[in-house]
Formats: C-alpha cells, structure tokens, sequence
C-alpha cells in the first residue's frame, strides 16, 4: 500500500494554517473515508461536518484541492496524483478546522415570505407533473451552500451580505415564484431587498453544485426577468400567468416575516 | 464550577428530523413557547435520507385501498407484535397529514389526472407510497423547516443535550446540554419535553444510519425512568450497498424492488421464490411470470416475492450469501438493469443512479448492483401511550423511531415517515394538552446540573485512559457479530458479559487535547454511555424473547412462539439510572386488540 499525504487546513478564528498528514491509502475510498480514519488514528480532534455519507444531507462541504466538493462524494482516485489539500469553505466565518459558520444561510432562510396557498379543496390540490417538475428541480437543493462559497458578490465582499440571499435562496424564490399554487409575490423584495441585482450571471454557482440544479439559466434569469416585469409592468406579467390568480403584493408578502 | 447559558420554554423538542419538526408546529400552533434542539445543522437530520416514500392509503392510484387495509398490512407486517392503537391510528391519519404537506409547499410526484401518485413497496397490498423520486426524506423535511422557520420556533442547532432532568415530585422539568461550535453548557427548563431523536444504528458496524444515530432518547428517556420496549426488534434493511468496502451499509432504496427490480444469485437465479413463508403464500406469486405481471395490473397476478416485508427478506439474502451462493463481494444482485428502460430508471431513482455511479463505478442502467443486509432501524423504543405519545414520565412524551410500539417486530418501508407526522403532531397535541393541566414554576436543581456538566468533562481530566474511536469500533464489531440479523442464544450471553467490559473501559476515556470547541473525538465520548446502554437493551431483549419474530431472528428458536407474541419485552431501571446501572428485563402482555379489528385478520385468512 502507499501511502497519501493530506494537507489539512487546521486552526480556528485566530487563524491556522495547513498541516501535512500521512495515512496508508485505502481501495475506493471518498476523501470523507480518509478524514474519518485519520480521526480514529492521528487527529482525534479533527474538526469536520458529516451525516448521510452519501451526498444528500450537504453536510460536509470543503474545498479539495481548491474546488468546492462534498466530501463524501470525492474519490481519492480520481483526484490527481500528491498532496491532497483540503480547506474550509472560504466565505463563511471559521468555527474550527473544516467546520465554518454558516448561520448567513439560515438568517436568509428566514427572510423568505412563506408559501401562501389558496384553501385546499376536498382530496387535495390537482397539479400536472410538468408543473410540478420546475419547482421539484429547486427543491433538489441539499443545502451545502457551496453555491454560497464560490459567488463573488459575497466571497469577495463581506460587506454585502446584509443584502444578499445568495444563489442558494435565488431558486428558493424562483421556486416560489413558480410555485402553481402560490399567491405571493416577491418579485420587488427579491429585487430591493435580496440584492438579486448584484448577480452578473457568472454561473459558478451551477458549476459547483452537486444536484446540478441549473441556477443561473432556470431560476436567477427568469427570476431577473420577472422581477423587472414587475417593476415596470405589473399588469402584463399577471397577464402571463396561467392561473391568472391575483398575486399580493410585495408588501403584503414581506409584511408576513419580521 | 462551570458555568452555562440558560433558557426557559413552554416546551423544548429534542430532535429536527420529522417528528421533532412536526411536533413543534403543532405545539406552535397551539400558542406555546416552544424551542427545538438537534446535534446537527437544521435539516440534516436521518429524515433527509429517506428515500422512497411516505405510506398513506389515500387511494389515488388503487381506490380499493382503505386505512383497514393499511392497518393490517402494518400488523401483519409487525408479526401482530404492535401497538394496534397506534397502528389504527397511523393508517387513518396518514393521508391527511401527506395532504397538509402540499399545504406548507411540498411538491410530489403526481397521477395523470393531478393527484399525488403512490409507489408499490414490501408489504403494502397497494401502490400507497407518496413519494418525490427518491428522495421524499429531502422533501419531508424541507417542508416541516421552511414551515417552522416561517414560524419564527427556537431551533437551537448543534447542540447536545446529555440528560433529562426532572422535579421533585418526578414530573420532567428541562434538560442539560452542551453547543458544539463552543463547548459551553446550556440548560432548559420546560414545562414539557418531547423526544424525537431518531435511531440506534451507530452501533452496528454496517449501518444506514449516520453519526447521529447513537440512541441518545432511547437511553435518556430509561436513564430518566421511562420504560423501553421490544429493543430486540431491529430491522436490516435486505439492500445495503457492500462494495465498496468504504461505502458498506449505505442504503439502496426499497424503491428499486418496487419499480421491477429483482434479487438474483450468483447462478441468476430469483431466489425469492424459494423463501416465501406460509403467512404470506396465499397473496404471493408463485411463478415469475405470474410476478412479472402484477407489476402493471396488480389484479392480474398476485405480488412477487422480493416485496415480501423486509425481515423476509433480508434473512433470505443471509442465506444465499451463507450457502456460497452470493456475489463476489458477499452480497447478492439486484438487477433491475434488465427489466427496465435506461430512461425509466434515471428518472425514478434518480439519486440510487447517481449513487453508484459516483461512489462504485456501477452504471445501475446496464449492470446488476450488489448489495446485501445493512442495520437500518429500530422497532423498539420508548412505551408510549398511542394518543397521546405520553411516557411514564409525566411531561415526557416521545414521537417518531424513537417511540416503539408502532411497528411491532418489523416496520413496512414507508411507515416510518408517516409515523413521524402522524405522531409528531400528536406529541405536540399531547405536551401541549398536558400544560394546560399543569401549574406551578419550574425550578431546576443546580447541583444535579453540575453533576451532570462535571461527568461529561472527566475525559479531559485523566491523565491516560481509552481512545474513544476504539470503544466505538469494538462495539460495532461486537453487535454486528453478536446481536446482529442471526442470533444466537451462547453469542447473545457473550455480548452481554462483553458489553459490561466496554461499559468499563468506556468509564476510563480520555479526550486527548484542551479544546471543546467542535471537538469530535470529546462529542463521541458523550455519546458512547448512550451507544452503550441501548446496546445492552438490545442484546437483554434478544435474550429474553426466546423466538424468532420480524427483525428478531434465533437460530436457536427458529420458530416463533405464540407466548412470546403476547408480550413485550420492557427494559427499566430505577429512577437515577445511567450506564453503570442494572437494566432490569420485564416480559409484559401487548395491549389487546379489540374485536371489531380482529375481524380485518379472520377475514383476510
Ligand atoms: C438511508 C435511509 C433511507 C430511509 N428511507 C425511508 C423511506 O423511504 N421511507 C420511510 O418511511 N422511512 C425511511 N427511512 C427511515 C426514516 O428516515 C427514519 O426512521 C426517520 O427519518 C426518523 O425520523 P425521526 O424524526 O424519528 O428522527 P431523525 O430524522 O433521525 O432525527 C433525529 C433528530 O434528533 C436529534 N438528536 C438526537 N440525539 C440528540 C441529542 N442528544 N441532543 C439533541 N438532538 C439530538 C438529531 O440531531 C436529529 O435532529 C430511511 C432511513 C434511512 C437512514
Ligand atoms: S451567477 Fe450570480 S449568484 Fe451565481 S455565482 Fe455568479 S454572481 Fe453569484
Ligand atoms: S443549490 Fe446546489 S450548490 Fe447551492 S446549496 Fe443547493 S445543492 Fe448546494
Ligand atoms: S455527508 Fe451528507 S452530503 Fe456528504
């Protein structure tokens, strides 16, 4: 057997720095494998997320060899040959080791005006699978925020996260929006208030995302469209709606949340 | 002295997968002042694993189906070891409550004429399982989040609670617990706790469950004085991944079986058909032609056997595997890469392709997957009352795996999550009816807290002692080969004298390192009193249920036992208990079924 060489990002907020480690490699193992054998072995207290161990709780996101990956899903054999270097997600606070602070996330979950339905009739609601299926692509999202990590408009600006959902919540907006059953409308405050105008389509949160959810193209575009619609031309975008229902406005929606 | 934050609710919810969210909006609902704790993040809990499908007889796509056949389904599939009260109830409230989900914003997977449609699974008569693809866990428990944050409830998120804590007059009145960021304390007190902490499948070494199932309530609730039941009852999922070795245990979903897939030998044989069990012959096919048939019209051939209930056939796969005639890696193939479209199977088990492609190399589209027995749920748990979901500690109250009764000796797939929202939202109901009744202020007892906060900090304090990552992996070894599908009574007693040994050498760890902040290795070492005491439950019910029934096989008792099919085995200690403490084991009779039920079993017959 040979052996590999981990190059671990160790330390808190104080700061840190990459630490070597070496461990005899085993057949087929993801790099998670790794970093749970050297717990058991040399690192008691390595400090790293996990859950599912197959990529559906989005808990062990980290940047491996500087790409944003889950780590239970990243195979030591297909990376390339040497040290594999293995850092926090860089855009969120450090707590230790691996494992960062990503309560921004949950704070702007929390900002999003809740899902607001007419009465359920008798039986339940009566949709199409087609309509169901845009929608079904957002909630695909496992939360591991990597989409988060690699947009600029916050890696790079701290600063503007007091005014910006992220990727992340864009779809969860677009999924509202094109929620058939939904009567809110968040299309201002996605706008105004989400900072849905700082986005300039790079398209690295797609690249990264491991549901391979197509954030730019099926929800930040048409979610921008629909936003200047409104805007500009509110009676030609209920128009365009199949339902026809009456969306509230975008007061009565925020008016809902704190 | 250490010193610690504290907060004071109406009600605090221990767990943030199904049940614990559930319960809490019901308790919201309700006007309480309610906080939720969990060891992970928000939303990541076992629930967003599930795969599958949420059970409920709404009848969309077989209108034959009725919640009496779903109740008996379940208890047939229980080996009529459950709580028929609970099992009445699940299966007439289930389809409201899969309803209320489109409510709060879910979307599954619809009929052509609009309703939500239902899958085929093991043990169900009809196609009754809800479902988003494979990953309705996913959409469960989006759902109940993104409802409770809209609810502005407390989630307190990684956070730890070691104990329960109760007054003087025995009632519960909190409980102790340490965040994981920092390491620092935290107390509760509340009027009312429900437990809602999931399973005990860490203890096992092939296992569906993640590092959060260490039976923490389970062993919380018979510390404090609850009882356990039936903790011998522990379900092998029949299909684990077993290759590669890294990935061993990891689920592969009953969905395949359901949507065509089949269990073959190393000779390509279906095996199945060789392990139907008289129960269940009458509604089996018998032929694969006759099999292959029902798929499309469940009227025009009677079901094949690789939908028998899980315990069926996991112990069939044992056997295969034991008689030489198993895949190279000690499995056996699932093969559903013959039978159906490449197209078909992306789009129904989007996450099972995606799975093996990533983690084994293996395109399920064109090649047979291994796969092989893996520990995946436990039936036993805490003794509730099916209403209610009350303990015996007055203001506890449990909902969801960590309840037992429900599912007898073996749970049907998909009545797992339905089990969280029907009992979920019944535990909310039950704490919240139960303030209601109560009054008085809640004091808790400082010294009690400090014991409790001065226990999990001894680790540090030794100067040598026990890795706990080795405690932990000698006890998954020693469950999987002592108490794991197969028992057997001389192995049984030998897990029981080794358990004690652990006990002791998991009284001697050591956390090497000062710091608390995120520290696994010391998060461990909190956990392992809990690993340890359901283990015991589990090895002293097997033990004592001289049978075998559901997810409870001994080779020495073959058969089962109609004595034994009348009680449940009741696991306690005195009041104080922990670890160290004797687990006394308390063979007590199942409620009796009343006769207007009795008769959906002699008609079936
Ligand atoms: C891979 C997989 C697939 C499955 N597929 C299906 C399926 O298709 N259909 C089905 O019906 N069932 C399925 N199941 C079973 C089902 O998912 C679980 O039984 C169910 O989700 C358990 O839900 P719960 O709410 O009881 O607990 P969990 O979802 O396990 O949540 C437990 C919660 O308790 C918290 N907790 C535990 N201990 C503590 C503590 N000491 N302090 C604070 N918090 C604590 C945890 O952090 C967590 O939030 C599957 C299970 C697995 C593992
Ligand atoms: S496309 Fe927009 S949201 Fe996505 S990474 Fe680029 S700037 Fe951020
Ligand atoms: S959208 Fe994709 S990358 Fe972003 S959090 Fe969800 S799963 Fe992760
Ligand atoms: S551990 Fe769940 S996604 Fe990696």
């Amino acid at each position: 057997m040979t052996d590999l060489t981990m190059r671990i990002w160790r330390g808190d907020e104080n700061g840190g720095e990459l630490v070597d480690y070496t461990i005899e490699s085993q057949e087929n193992e993801v790099v998670l494998d790794v970093i749970h054998r050297l717990q058991a072995t040399q690192i008691p207290d390595l400090a790293c997320r996990w859950n599912c161990k197959a990529g559906k709780c989005g808990s062990c996101s980290a940047e491996i060899n500087g790409m944003p990956r889950l780590m239970c899903m990243t195979r030591m054999d297909q990376l390339p040959q040497g040290p594999v270097t293995i850092t926090p997600m860089r855009t969120f606070p450090i707590i230790r080791d691996l494992v960062t602070d990503v309560s921004f996330n949950y704070e702007m979950a929390k900002r999003v005006p809740a899902f607001n339905p007419p009465p359920m009739p008798e039986g339940g609601y009566r949709m199409q699978q087609i309509d169901v299926e845009r929608g079904q692509e957002f909630r695909k999202c496992i939360e591991c925020f990597m989409c988060q990590n690699v947009c600029h408009v916050i890696r790079d600006h701290e600063e503007n996260k007091v005014n910006y959902a992220g990727p992340r919540f864009f779809i969860r907006y677009a999924e509202l929006e094109m929620h058939p059953l939904d009567t809110n409308d968040r299309r201002e405050l996605v706008r105004e208030k989400m900072g849905l105008g700082l986005c300039n389509i790079t398209k690295c949160c797609t690249e990264v995302c491991p549901e391979h959810i197509k954030i730019t193209d099926n929800a930040i575009i048409p979610l921008k469209e629909r936003a200047v619609d409104a805007h500009y031309d509110p009676v030609a975008w209920l128009g365009r709606k199949i339902t026809g229902r009456k969306k509230r406005t975008a007061d009565e929606a925020a008016a809902d949340r704190p | 002295m250490a010193d610690y934050e504290h907060h004071s609710y109406d009600v605090i919810i221990i767990g943030a997968g199904g049940a614990g969210l559930r319960a809490a909006i019901e308790a919201k609902q309700r006007g309480l002042n309610v906080a939720i704790i969990c060891k992970s993040l928000l939303g990541k809990a076992h629930t967003v694993m599930a795969e599958g499908g949420v059970a409920a007889a709404m009848g969309n796509v077989y209108e034959e189906d009725n919640w009496q056949v779903h109740f008996r389904d379940t208890m047939r599939g229980g080996k009529m070891l459950n709580n028929w009260r609970m099992a009445q109830l699940h299966a007439q409230e289930s389809p409201d409550r899969v309803l209320e989900l489109e409510q709060w914003g879910a979307l599954f997977d619809r009929t052509k004429d609009g309703k939500i449609t239902q899958r085929d699974f093991g043990g169900h008569r009809y196609a009754r399982l809800a479902h988003v693809g494979d990953r309705t866990g996913l959409e469960l428990i989006r759902t109940l989040q993104q409802k409770a944050v809209s609810m502005d409830i407390d989630v307190f998120m990684e956070c730890k609670v070691l104990r329960l804590l109760r007054d003087d007059q025995g009632a519960i009145s909190g409980a102790v617990g340490y965040w994981r960021p920092t390491g620092e304390f935290i107390t509760f007190s509340a009027k009312s706790v429900i437990l809602a902490t999931g399973g005990v499948g860490k203890s096992w070494k092939y296992t569906s469950n993640s590092w959060e199932g260490t039976g923490d309530g389970h062993a919380m609730a018979m510390w404090a004085g609850a009882d356990l039941i039936d903790m011998e009852c522990i379900q092998f999922h029949p299909t684990g991944m077993v290759w590669p070795l890294s990935v061993r245990g990891i689920l592969v979903t009953e969905g395949v079986r359901g949507d065509g897939g089949v269990l073959r030998n190393s000779e390509q044989k279906r095996f199945m058909f060789d392990y139907i069990a008289d129960m269940f012959k009458a509604e089996t096919a018998s032929s694969e032609e006759e099999a292959d048939k029902w798929y499309d019209d469940h009227t025009a051939g009677r079901r094949p056997p690789e939908l028998l209930p899980r315990d069926e056939v996991a112990r069939a796969i044992n056997t295969e595997v034991k008689a030489g005639r198993g895949s190279p890696h000690g499995g056996v193939f699932l093969d559903i890469a013959s039978r159906r479209s490449a197209e078909f199977i992306r789009r129904r088990l989007p996450s099972m392709y995606h799975q093996f492609m990533e983690l084994a190399g293996v395109d399920i589209t064109t090649t047979a997957m291994e796969v092989g027995p893996t520990c995946h749920y436990i039936m036993g748990g805490v003794r509730v009352d099916a209403d209610t979901t009350a303990t015996a500690i007055p203001g506890l109250f449990a909902a969801g795996e960590v309840a037992g009764g429900m599912h007898g000796s073996n749970r049907l797939g998909g009545n797992s999550l339905s089990d969280l929202i029907v009992f979920g939202r019944r535990a909310g109901m039950g704490a919240a009816d139960y303030i209601e009744g109560r009054s008085g202020d809640i004091t808790l007892d400082a010294a009690q807290v400090q014991a409790i906060i001065n226990e999990s900090l001894v680790p540090f304090s030794r100067e040598e002692g026990e890795n706990p990552y080795d405690i932990q992996r000698d006890l998954q070894e020693l469950m999987q080969s002592n108490v794991g599908i197969i028992r057997t009574g001389s192995e049984l007693d030998e897990a029981v004298v080794k358990l004690e040994e652990l006990k002791e050498r998991a009284n001697n760890v050591i956390v090497k390192g000062n710091t608390r902040v995120y520290n696994p290795a010391w998060n461990l070492a909190t956990d392992l009193p809990a690993m340890l005491t359901v283990s015991t439950c589990a090895a002293l019910g097997a033990q004592a249920r001289k049978e075998s029934r559901g997810g409870h096989t001994r080779e020495d008792f073959p058969k089962p036992d109609a004595a034994f099919g009348k009680v449940n085995m009741v696991l306690s200690q005195e009041n104080g208990g922990g670890m160290n403490a004797p687990v006394k084991v308390d063979p007590q009779p199942i409620l009796e079924m009343p006769d207007d039920l009795k008769v959906l079993f002699e008609e079936a017959k």
